[in-house]
């Protein structure tokens, strides 16, 4: 197992409250990680630690090092934007903006400075092709995006995140608002990603987490307090606190 | 249990005289509805016809495409028909890059929300001024501060003043409504805050910007007050640049002069039917723009 | 929390506990037939067989609805999953009661002069298949490990018994058939044990989710 990222002795603080309590971990590289835990745990929080979106949250503080690439990330010297390229995002809810579907792809190539059409015509349909979705939106690529149906608005945000070509994918509870068939294309489509893209997910869903990560963290209470394979970790776990939470015995 | 029993007895039983008084109540209040919906129409009808009435029959083409002339003893309102186009296009120009440029800091990038408040407040209350105090404040500043002479130039910063509050807090209510969604998943791909602002926020909060401004349009169109002290009365026909420093009535100072000082109701009533053409057009295509852009 | 769930792995105990019960009865009817030569107790097996297969088939029933609907992980998949292993082994030490029953019934054994004593392998076995149920029902992996140790007794005791048959048989005996029945009765009995152990490493990865592989 190689290391893509290292997360060492992070803390974070949302003005006096303390989220995240050192938290140390290395994400594996070509893998699906899942983070679980209850609500308020400190997953989501995390997750955003490691493209820094929570850079965008108020009387935030953040100690402690991620180290991708050689360097750490909260390095001042570090271009956010770079980052973020890098390490791509896919929400909660579908947010596709409200233009048409080539549109939405070429959104972030064009925003790091491709502008040649033949060139973003190769990235839409690479894109969409790894976000299996091609096929359903290879004749309507010029309507409306907002046009689609929930699932196939994941996917296409997935796709617009695959344009910048990053190496990570995190993933914020990114099947929450979909059916089961929409949620079992994403699941299908994650476990497909993972040969070329590494992915950190949040989920609610522990029977998603079984079925689709490889590795699982467990966050209580903004403590990391078990991060092992999945099939260990849903078999015979290390911690009790674990035990309790994904039996469902928790509290 | 014995508190079910209770609160259910503490429901008014709906006995007969209970119920009619009750319906009695309803249809009384649905006749005053009613008798003020129609008031208000039958007012507004009212106003609209007398001054067509009272308007159109003086209205020419001579009146529209002349000036006054005390030699052939002729009324034409050209002059003040461009002054009031002079004096959109200076307060415009300057309102709106300000305008959006400052709701646009507010809304994106301002981080001290106290100040912010403060700010939105302030312009709220900037808002409820009457406009007449503004056009004491603009002669003040623009005229003895800066010196500028009594002209649109004068005229139209005044208005500005006036409208700039305005601009600000509806830009600010447009960007506002831009899911929050949309900055993220942006800022996720690596796009610069600017470059986030520009091609996703801005088109999607056009539709209440450009509204906005078709409304300051309206308020400018229709705006006397202000511009008694600023703008001046002058009647004379002026091309752009000399009106900025000459005094310079618009059609609402105009309308003033000509009921007012010389008498000429007729004329004034033309104007009128004028103004509230121009005022209801604006409303109309402000109310058409916001749904056009909408559905883009 | 999952009040329900609980009080359903809690049926499945009692019901393994139940299933557990049936086997004992059926090992200590056949040991009474095979001592005292009992032979139309022997025969009343059948009844007590059929008994245990429905048993197992409603325990089966049960497992499969909770892994359905509960989608178990962790301690309840283990536990679920090993009773599911678990009733298979019970089974087969019904079924190799039986056998011995039917052995006992077919009638050699009240011609024979020069009796076998099954007293102490009986008494082995039956002691393990009771212990493996109570570890399993008290999550006891202490007692799981002793019965696995009580396994290496039980192959001792057979292994005794074998040679005495082999000794009779050299020595000229007259009744071949009977130790040819009795050689069966005890292998069977070993069998009996080896389920017991069986059940014994069941509860060990109910508890700790490893599994000794049996060689």
């Amino acid at each position: 197992m190689n290391t893509i990222m290292e997360v060492k002795d992070l803390n974070l603080w949302y003005g006096d409250h303390h989220a995240l309590h050192d938290i140390s971990v290395d994400i594996p590289q070509n893998q699906i990680t899942a983070l679980i835990g209850p609500s308020g745990c400190g997953k989501s929080t995390f997750l955003k630690t490691l493209n820094r979106m929570n850079d965008l949250v108020e009387g935030i503080k953040i100690t402690g090092n991620v180290i991708y690439n050689g360097e750490n990330i909260y390095a001042p010297k570090v271009d956010v934007t770079w980052l973020r390229k890098r390490v791509g995002m896919v929400f909660q809810k579908p947010n596709p903006f409200p233009m048409s579907i080539y549109d939405n792809i070429a959104y972030g190539p064009r925003t790091h400075g491709i502008t040649s059409r033949v060139k973003l015509d190769d990235i839409v349909e690479k894109s969409l092709k790894d976000a299996a979705i091609w096929d359903e939106v290879k004749d309507r690529l010029n309507t409306s995006a907002l046009g689609m149906s929930g699932g196939q608005q994941q996917r296409l945000c997935i796709a617009r995140a695959l344009a910048v070509e990053p190496d990570i994918l995190l993933m914020d509870e990114s099947t929450s608002a979909l059916d089961p068939i929409s949620t079992g294309k994403i699941e299908e489509l994650a476990v497909e990603l993972k040969k070329k893209y590494t992915v950190v997910m949040v989920t609610h869903n522990m029977q998603q987490a079984v079925r689709v990560s490889d590795y699982c963290a467990f966050f209580l209470l903004g403590d990391l307090v078990e991060f092992s394979e999945t099939e260990q970790m849903f078999s015979v776990p290390k911690d009790r606190r674990t035990e309790d939470y994904i039996t469902g015995r928790f509290g | 249990m014995e508190n079910a029993a209770v609160s259910r007895a503490a429901i008014p039983d709906s006995s007969a005289s209970g119920f009619s008084r009750r319906k009695l109540w309803n249809q009384g209040a649905k006749c005053l509805i009613w008798a003020s919906a129609i008031f208000t129409c039958l007012l507004l009808a009212f106003i609209i016809g007398y001054i067509f009435y009272r308007g159109v029959p003086y209205l020419s083409w001579e009146l529209l495409t002349s000036q006054s002339s005390y030699v052939k003893k002729t009324i034409g309102i050209l002059p003040n028909l461009l002054n009031t186009l002079y004096i959109i296009v200076v307060a415009m120009a300057v309102v709106l890059p300000l305008g959006t440029g400052a709701a646009i800091y507010l809304t994106e990038y301002a981080s001290n929300k106290k100040l912010v408040n403060l700010i939105e407040f302030a312009a709220e209350a900037l808002t409820g001024i009457p406009s007449i105090i503004f056009g004491l404040a603009g002669m003040v500043l623009f005229s003895e501060m800066f010196g500028l002479k009594q002209g649109i130039l004068a005229g139209g910063l005044t208005l500005v003043m006036m409208i700039l509050p305005v601009i600000v807090r509806t830009t600010q209510e447009s960007l506002k409504t831009v899911p929050n969604a949309y900055r993220e998943g942006a800022l996720a791909m690596g796009a610069s805050k600017w470059h986030m602002v520009r091609t996703v926020v801005l088109p999607n909060a056009i539709d209440g910007i450009v509204t906005g401004c078709i409304l300051s349009v309206g308020r400018i169109v229709g705006e006397s007050a202000a511009l008694l002290f600023t703008a001046g009365f002058g009647l004379v026909l002026n091309d752009f640049v000399t009106a900025l420093e000459s005094s310079s009535a618009t059609l609402t100072v105009a309308l003033y002069v000509y009921a007012s000082e010389r008498g000429e109701t007729g004329v004034a009533f033309a104007i009128a039917v004028i103004l509230m053409t121009l005022t209801l057009l604006l409303n109309f295509s402000a109310n058409m723009a916001a749904k056009k852009l909408k559905n883009v | 929390m999952r009040a329900y769930f609980d009080q359903q792995l809690d049926l499945l105990k009692d019901e393994m506990v139940y299933m557990g019960g049936l086997c004992e009865d059926a090992i200590q009817l056949t040991v009474d037939a095979l001592l005292n030569g009992d032979i139309k107790r022997a025969k009343t097996i059948n009844n007590m067989m059929s008994q245990i297969s429905q048993q197992e088939r409603s325990i089966e029933n049960i497992c499969l609805k909770l892994l359905m609907q509960q989608q178990p992980v962790a301690r309840d998949l283990r536990t679920i999953s090993a009773a599911l292993k678990m009733v298979t082994d019970m089974e087969r030490i019904g079924i190799q009661a039986c056998e011995i029953a039917e052995i006992i019934s077919v009638g050699n054994i009240e011609k024979a002069t020069d009796k076998v004593d099954f007293q102490q392998i009986s008494d082995a076995v039956g002691n393990m298949v009771h212990m493996s149920l109570q570890a399993f029902g008290d999550k006891d992996m202490e007692l799981a490990n002793e019965v696995l140790k009580y396994d290496d007794v039980v192959d001792n005791l057979f292994c005794d018994i074998r040679s005495d048959l082999v000794a009779k048989l050299k020595a000229g005996s007259n009744d071949a058939e009977y130790l040819m029945d009795m050689m069966m009765i005890d292998k069977y009995f070993e069998r009996i044990g080896d389920h017991a152990a069986n059940i014994a490493k069941w509860v060990n990865f109910s508890i700790t989710g490893e599994i000794e592989i049996i060689e």
